[in-house]
């Protein structure tokens, strides 16, 4: 199967998505990512249980606090899906990629830009 | 173990924003466990402080540390030597922690990162609850192990009270009345008799009523 996905986003694999720490998510942005989504089994078919249901808790405390600190929690988003559907997954990473390229670059991203700018400058 | 819940981040921002280093202290103990103030929040506080203030354009230095433990002098002692590279420090630790630190290092501005909230049990996932309030005079061999001044509303020696209603407390319906998990418990150990005697008056000297706690071991000191 030959899937047409955006190349903008980079795959970061995890033993299972109960491995996604919020901080992982949280340095992601501090480190320029503009948007992060966790890609998880379905629920209720998590190998170990109950990992995607822990995924999916941290990625809602992420969107929180990244609403707090002024960067926007609508940036982060779960989905879940079963490994056979490639074709689905290509469908969320576009979605995904078409509603960062609407809320526009990360702040962080920006500000930092801003301030190597103006020492360059 | 000691229980504690983390701070809105709101609250934390509005106490440090006028630092410029910030150094964010966690501890390795109970507030671990209870996931509130270990390495993990530490490393979550801090990344989310400095993505705040850099968005407010403003620049900080936020370190991170986890110390095995804030109420013992000899791990406090292990930040002596970079504590003057901040002008403010989160502790994470339970209020005892805070304290220790604060005494520690006098001139520094310590901040709780935590709200202590009790001695408790994890008995769920995500769900702490009290279970002692270190009265000092532990009651529990005579209360089926079920402690009434934790878990009573209104502690209550020799319950319960009128208030108890299929098998909940009068506060609220979803507390569980403690005499009511006595008399069960007590059954279930055959021990019926126990709560047929009138509990003596209990010494609450030993309780916060007789001010702050000290605790003295003449057989370890040195
Ligand atoms: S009786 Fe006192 S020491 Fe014993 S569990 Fe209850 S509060 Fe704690
Ligand atoms: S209902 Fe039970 S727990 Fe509540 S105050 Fe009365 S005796 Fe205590």
């Amino acid at each position: 199967m030959r899937l047409k996905i955006p190349t903008n986003f980079r795959i970061v694999r995890l033993p299972c998505t109960g491995k996604l720490d919020l901080i992982h998510v949280l340095r992601s942005f501090e480190k320029g990512a503009d948007g992060v989504f966790a890609v998880g089994c379905m629920e209720g078919d998590c190998h170990f249980n109950q990992g995607n249901f822990r995924a999916r808790k941290r990625i809602e405390q992420a969107a929180q606090l990244l609403d707090k600190v002024g960067v926007g929690g609508e940036r982060v988003r779960m989905y879940n899906l079963s490994s056979g559907e490639g074709p689905l997954f290509a469908q969320y990473a576009t979605e995904m990629v078409e509603l960062i390229k609407k809320l526009g670059p990360n702040p962080i991203k920006q500000m930092k830009q801003k301030k190597t700018d103006a020492a360059a400058a | 173990m000691i229980i504690a819940e983390k701070k809105p981040i709101e609250e934390i921002i509005e106490e440090v924003k006028d630092f410029d280093r910030i150094l964010v202290l966690g501890c390795n103990e109970c507030v671990t466990v209870c996931e509130a103030g270990g390495k993990k929040e530490v490393e979550v506080l801090a990344s989310a402080l400095r993505m705040y203030f850099i968005t407010q354009g403003k620049e900080k230095t936020i370190g991170e540390r986890t110390l095995e433990r804030q109420c013992d002098h000899e791990y406090l002692e292990e930040i002596r030597g970079n504590i003057d590279d901040y002008d403010a420090v989160i502790s994470l630790a339970c209020g005892v922690g805070v304290q220790f630190c604060a005494e520690k290092y006098l001139e520094m501005p310590l901040l709780p990162g935590v709200n202590t909230v009790c001695l408790g049990a994890n008995e769920d996932r995500g769900l702490w609850t009290e279970r002692c309030q270190a009265c000092g005079t532990c009651v529990l061999a005579r209360t089926g192990g079920i402690c009434p001044v934790s878990r009573c509303a209104k502690r209550v020696l020799n319950g319960p009270c009128g208030g108890s209603t299929g098998g909940k407390c009068e506060i609220s319906k979803d507390t569980d009345c403690a005499w009511q998990l006595i008399v069960d418990r007590l059954k279930a150990l055959d021990k019926m008799d126990d709560y047929e005697k009138v509990a003596p008056i209990k010494d609450w000297s030993t309780d916060r009523a007789g001010g702050p706690r000290t605790v003295t071991r003449e057989d370890v000191k040195i």
